[in-house]
């Protein structure tokens, strides 16, 4: 029937929710973006040296993007279509580097890649000369690690919300691996590539340190990098605020542009499914799965070994502080990911019917952190005492960075549930509180508990806007990985970082189990 | 918001109504942090005092006077202190110190009689190496050479900064060209010191920018004497840490006091195992013996205040030139 | 009385006209060629879709605009007629209250409704664990607890076979002489109409014509009809 109902409920309750979680997000950002402006005066226009800055952040962010979805397409598909021992560790870990605070995990890649890492002791040892980290390629390969994990686990949902049953279909009518990627595979990638793209991109955009450290130099000079000097040196905060609604333009762009080319998908589904894969089942195939999953298992796991390595031999009297970090940390993600999942459930119920509303939840990692920080700051300032509002202010502020990826997973399979069973539940008058206990939260457990996990995780790893807020009674554990850094005592910070790896990924198995536990057809 | 607002305010109003005077100071992160200074000056200052003592941390000393700069005079800080060398014409700008009164005998390299900022610290820039390893003995040297070295962004970072001011002070015009010779001995520019000592730690370079003072904490916190500060003919660019009191603060007195305490040998005795910099006054006991290993540069070089932000600009301009090629 | 005041549904190139009353009480059975707009008249009925033009109107009253829970209307969809993350009871209780706040009357309520569908004892089970006829009976259930006087059933019962499609038929038939209420079922199969409603209401060539007694229409059916019917 070519007639699609819709529903004659007059503006909802939800509805009037979804609106306020809009107003408060983009409200976050706009709001100290202005009083940026008006604290400044005005605008002032970037410098040649900014524009130039602005080009290498978009060269090394396009760059990023492409690798890391390239690279995460086999992957994901290995993955999807093979069952092995260690295959769910294997998804766990996966999530790991993402969590890493930056300077962590660079170290960890630089005892791999660096010029005393591994594969150049391995160069010297076959007699060939080192490879060099530093440049626009390390900038990428970093990226890459930090991003591809994210972009293999959404598109390893893109897979698994393909129906077993098509597959039998496609077995019983003969076909091969390419009929099977023609036919089933690419649909589902063309629904998904654009946004986990958009998503790398945004995040790579405001990259500030891995694009400094790696980049070898002031050519590796990107915009987050343009801000600092225009508030630092300068004070020109006319100058700093046009950058950051550069950056937040771009990625309204890119957003727009995924959400275009990318079509209704649905993968909000859960992990733990394997569809047999009959044309699959083919020996180059196999070992061609297996050679991806070990070269990225290597690629992912050496750099984190070793992190786990050095945190080990710093994990031995660790001092007090860091526990009492731990524990504010673990707190902290806690409130962020009931704001960022609460958030992103207002927004996902809204994005059934205006699919922009999806890009709203971008402007959290689109904003530049120092500009944002410095807004909220002069908002608050007149009224009380900012530190006093740190706690709140790194929440929301984490929350914020956090949901874009919940809505990501979350907005999918809303629009599933409800084209299933909303008819139903509105000629039962199920509505608003109801709806959402009796409902939504029980048919979206998977995906709520898998956003959960990635919120609680991205913000026990976020260090939020600590330059301005920082509170020496509530230290994160990241601010004290980077203070113990900053007193010399790098063994020790690295010991941290151990602590807030498996803090971060216990919180991520929880969350993402308890979605899983007793879950129904 | 409305319930928070009124908590807040009546947090604020709590030390007030309870008469202990409440002394605000504005200081890098750094320093407030559980293994920086902070701790221990808290407590020495409070028990001297009678007051309490809110030592407020943000960020580094740019965010530091950042921050001041967004608050103006309704900020409520008494005293700033973590301010340094490069950042005292900006300091001076917002017209937001006033003079403090004390007369102190400082032991610094250098003669000071700032009417504004008094120092409680400082220390040296210089390249830290592997004890053992080659060594050169100026910039043209450690050009020439094919040594590799770790610097901090001048743009987010106070030593790179420091290196920035050391070179063009040392070689005026012809810093771009020492500069060009040195753009293949630079591994890579990171955004902040720990992590440009990180990597020197786990070998990504031979040396890294940092201070004199680094070898102490080796020898002192982990008995590892490998690692030394390169003595450089040029002479060595200072960085002194000054603390200066706010025209707006309403503890004018107890302000005073803690200037005065902070030249004290109190204070100055934590400084150097906590901050790793030489005291601005020396403590009656002395420094640690580990510090009497550290190199003695000959020459201590610092731009005049008035000339920094001039100098800056114009260094910057041939740092990013010549490293961009 | 449910009263189609000249309602014109449109979407897109397609379209359909109505304007007729059925009688209060009656069991109605709505066909029509695939495509022609059953499901869709239902779905005005319900408030899932809104006419362009015309009203739809019970006992006089208009209920064109009203939100779906809020009309006089019960309805069993062809699909998802249960929630499988609820039990039985949880499923039927719906019908009473959404939230699922029940008094002890309002459970005593679900418990003979189950009983009268024949489902004893099965309340705590989930729908997965029921078969196909088990689960449109738990559907049955519900629509006999909302106490609703229009019942509108859009084919719940095509994957059932024959004779378990007839029980439930039946049964649907029972349950609406039972409460007097009036029924409408979107239907493919001939049979089903003259099992259960004396009067047919054809959907074809963009209009929904007035009711009209089952016999005599499928034996002497017109043109658009017997064009579907094959014979």
């Amino acid at each position: 029937m070519a007639a699609r109902p819709f529903p004659l409920r007059r503006a909802a309750f939800s509805d009037a929710l979804g609106w306020v979680a809009v107003a408060l997000v983009s409200g976050f950002i706009l709001f100290p973006l202005l009083a940026v402006f008006w604290r400044a005066g005005g605008a002032s226009l970037p410098g040649p040296a900014d524009w130039s800055a602005l080009r290498f952040t978009v060269l090394q962010s396009v760059l990023s993007a492409f690798f890391s979805i390239a690279l995460a397409v086999p992957v994901a598909r290995a993955l999807a279509r093979r069952q092995f021992a260690g295959r769910g560790l294997m998804i766990t870990l996966l999530g790991a580097p993402f969590i890493l605070p930056v300077i962590v995990g660079v170290l960890g890649l630089l005892a791999v890649f660096g010029r005393s890492g591994i594969v150049n002791q391995a160069m010297a040892w076959v007699g060939l000369p080192p490879v060099q980290i530093y440049g626009l390629h390390g900038v990428v390969l970093a990226h890459v690690f930090f991003n591809l994990p994210l972009a293999t686990r959404i598109l390893l949902q893109g897979w698994q919300s393909i129906p077993a049953e098509r597959f039998r279909l496609a077995a019983s009518l003969g076909f091969g691996p390419r009929d099977v990627f023609h036919l089933l595979e690419w649909p589902m990638l063309r629904a998904t590539l654009p946004g986990v793209a958009m998503v790398v991109f945004a995040i790579c955009l405001s990259s500030f340190a891995v694009a400094l450290t790696l980049g070898g130099g002031p050519r590796a000079t990107t915009v987050e990098l343009a801000i600092y000097q225009a508030f630092r040196f300068d004070f020109d905060l006319g100058r700093a605020a046009v950058l950051a609604v550069i950056q937040i333009a771009l990625v309204t762009l890119a957003a727009m542009l995924a959400l275009r080319f990318s079509l209704l998908d649905g993968f909000g589904r859960g992990l733990d499914r394997i569809p047999r894969r009959w044309e699959a089942e083919t020996w180059p195939l196999r070992l061609l799965d297996i050679v991806t999953l070990a070269l990225v298992a290597l690629f992912l796991m050496l750099p984190l070994g070793a992190v786990i390595w050095r945190g080990l031999a710093g994990l031995e009297g660790l001092p007090p502080p860091v526990w009492r970090a731990a524990a504010v940390s673990i707190v902290m993600a806690l409130v962020s990911t009931v704001l960022a999942v609460g958030l992103a459930l207002a927004l996902a119920h809204l994005a059934r019917r205006w699919r922009g509303i999806e890009a709203v939840g971008l402007l959290g990692i689109a904003a530049s952190p120092l500009v944002i920080g410095t807004g909220i700051f002069l908002l608050l300032n007149p009224l009380s005492d900012p530190s006093r509002w740190a706690f709140a202010v790194t929440a929301l502020v984490n929350a914020m960075a956090a949901l874009p990826f919940a809505l990501r997973v979350l907005a999918p399979a809303l629009r599933d549930l409800e084209k299933d069973f909303g008819p139903l539940a509105d000629s039962l008058g199920m509505r608003g509180a109801a709806r959402l206990r009796w409902l939504i939260l029980p048919r979206l457990r998977r995906p709520l508990g898998f956003s959960a996990g990635l919120a609680a995780t991205l913000s026990m790893g976020d260090l939020g806007v600590i330059a301005l807020f920082a509170d020496p009674e509530r230290a994160t554990l990241p601010l004290q990985i980077l203070r113990l850094m900053g007193a010399y005592r790098m063994d020790a910070a690295a010991g941290a970082a151990l602590v807030l790896l498996s803090l971060s990924l216990g919180l991520f198995w929880l969350f993402d189990r308890g979605g899983r536990r007793d879950a129904d057809a | 918001m409305k319930p928070h607002l009124m908590i807040a305010a009546l947090l604020a109003a709590g030390p007030a109504l309870a008469q202990t005077p409440e002394l605000t100071v504005y200081t890098y992160d750094s320093f407030v942090s559980d293994w920086g200074p902070g701790p221990a000056v808290k407590e020495a200052f409070e028990a001297e005092c009678g007051c309490t003592l809110n030592l407020v941390g943000a960020g580094d000393g740019a965010a530091l006077l950042g921050r001041l700069r967004l608050e103006g005079a309704r900020s409520e800080a008494d005293i700033v202190l973590g301010l340094d060398t490069g950042l005292i014409s900006a300091a001076l700008e917002t017209g937001l110190f006033m003079a403090h009164t004390i007369d102190a005998d400082l032991d610094l390299p250098l003669e000071w009689n700032d009417p504004l900022f008094l120092p409680y610290d400082w220390g040296y820039f210089a390249f830290v190496g592997n004890r053992g390893a080659a060594q050169p003995a100026d910039f043209r040297e450690l050009a020439a050479s094919d040594l590799s070295i770790v610097i901090q962004d001048p743009r987010s970072s106070t030593p790179g900064l420091g290196l920035l001011m050391w070179v063009k002070s040392a070689y005026g015009d012809e810093a771009a060209a020492i500069w060009e010779g040195l753009a293949d001995n630079i591994v890579t520019v990171t955004p902040g010191w720990s992590e440009a000592y990180g990597l020197f730690l786990e070998g990504e370079a031979d040396l890294v920018l940092s201070y004199t003072t680094s070898p102490a904490y080796h020898m002192i916190a982990e008995e590892d004497d490998s690692k030394v500060a390169l003595p450089f003919r040029e002479g060595h660019y200072m960085q002194i840490e000054v603390a200066g009191k706010l025209a707006a603060t309403d503890q004018p007195e107890l302000a005073d006091q803690f200037l005065r305490f902070m030249i004290s040998d109190a204070f100055q005795a934590i400084i150097p195992t906590t901050n790793w910099m030489y005291p601005a006054v020396m403590p009656e006991a002395g420094l640690p013996k580990a510090f009497s290993t550290l190199i003695q540069p000959e020459k201590a070089i610092l731009a005049p205040i008035d000339q920094a932000d001039a100098l800056r600009d114009l260094a910057l301009d041939e740092w990013l030139r010549a490293l961009s090629r | 009385m449910l009263t189609l005041d000249r309602l014109e549904i449109r979407q897109d190139s397609f379209e359909l006209h109505a304007d007729f009353a059925l009688e209060t009480g009656t069991v109605a059975a709505v066909i029509g060629p695939s495509g022609a707009g059953k499901s869709t008249l239902l779905n005005v009925i319900a408030g899932f879709f809104a006419p362009v033009a015309g009203r739809v109107l019970w006992e006089g009253r208009d209920i064109t605009i009203m939100p779906p829970a809020k009309r006089p209307v019960a309805m069993l969809f062809q699909d998802n007629n249960l929630f499988p993350h609820l039990t039985v009871s949880q499923n039927v209780s719906l019908g009473i209250r959404p939230d699922l706040r029940l008094s002890p009357d309002d459970n005593t309520r679900v418990a003979q409704a189950l009983a009268r569908v024949g489902l004893e004892g099965l309340d705590a089970r989930k729908p997965a664990a029921l078969s196909g006829g088990q689960q449109g009976r738990v559907a049955l259930a519900r629509v006999l607890v909302q106490r609703r006087p229009l019942i509108l059933l859009d084919e719940p019962f095509a994957a059932l076979g024959p004779a378990l499609k007839a029980e439930m038929l039946d049964l649907v038939a029972a349950l609406a002489a039972e409460t007097g209420a009036t029924l409408l079922m979107v239907s493919h199969d001939p049979a089903d109409a003259r099992r259960i409603a004396p009067v047919v209401i054809l959907v074809a060539d963009g209009v929904a014509l007035p009711p009209q007694p089952t016999k005599a229409m499928l034996d002497d059916p017109p043109p658009a009809l017997r064009d579907y019917l094959g014979q």
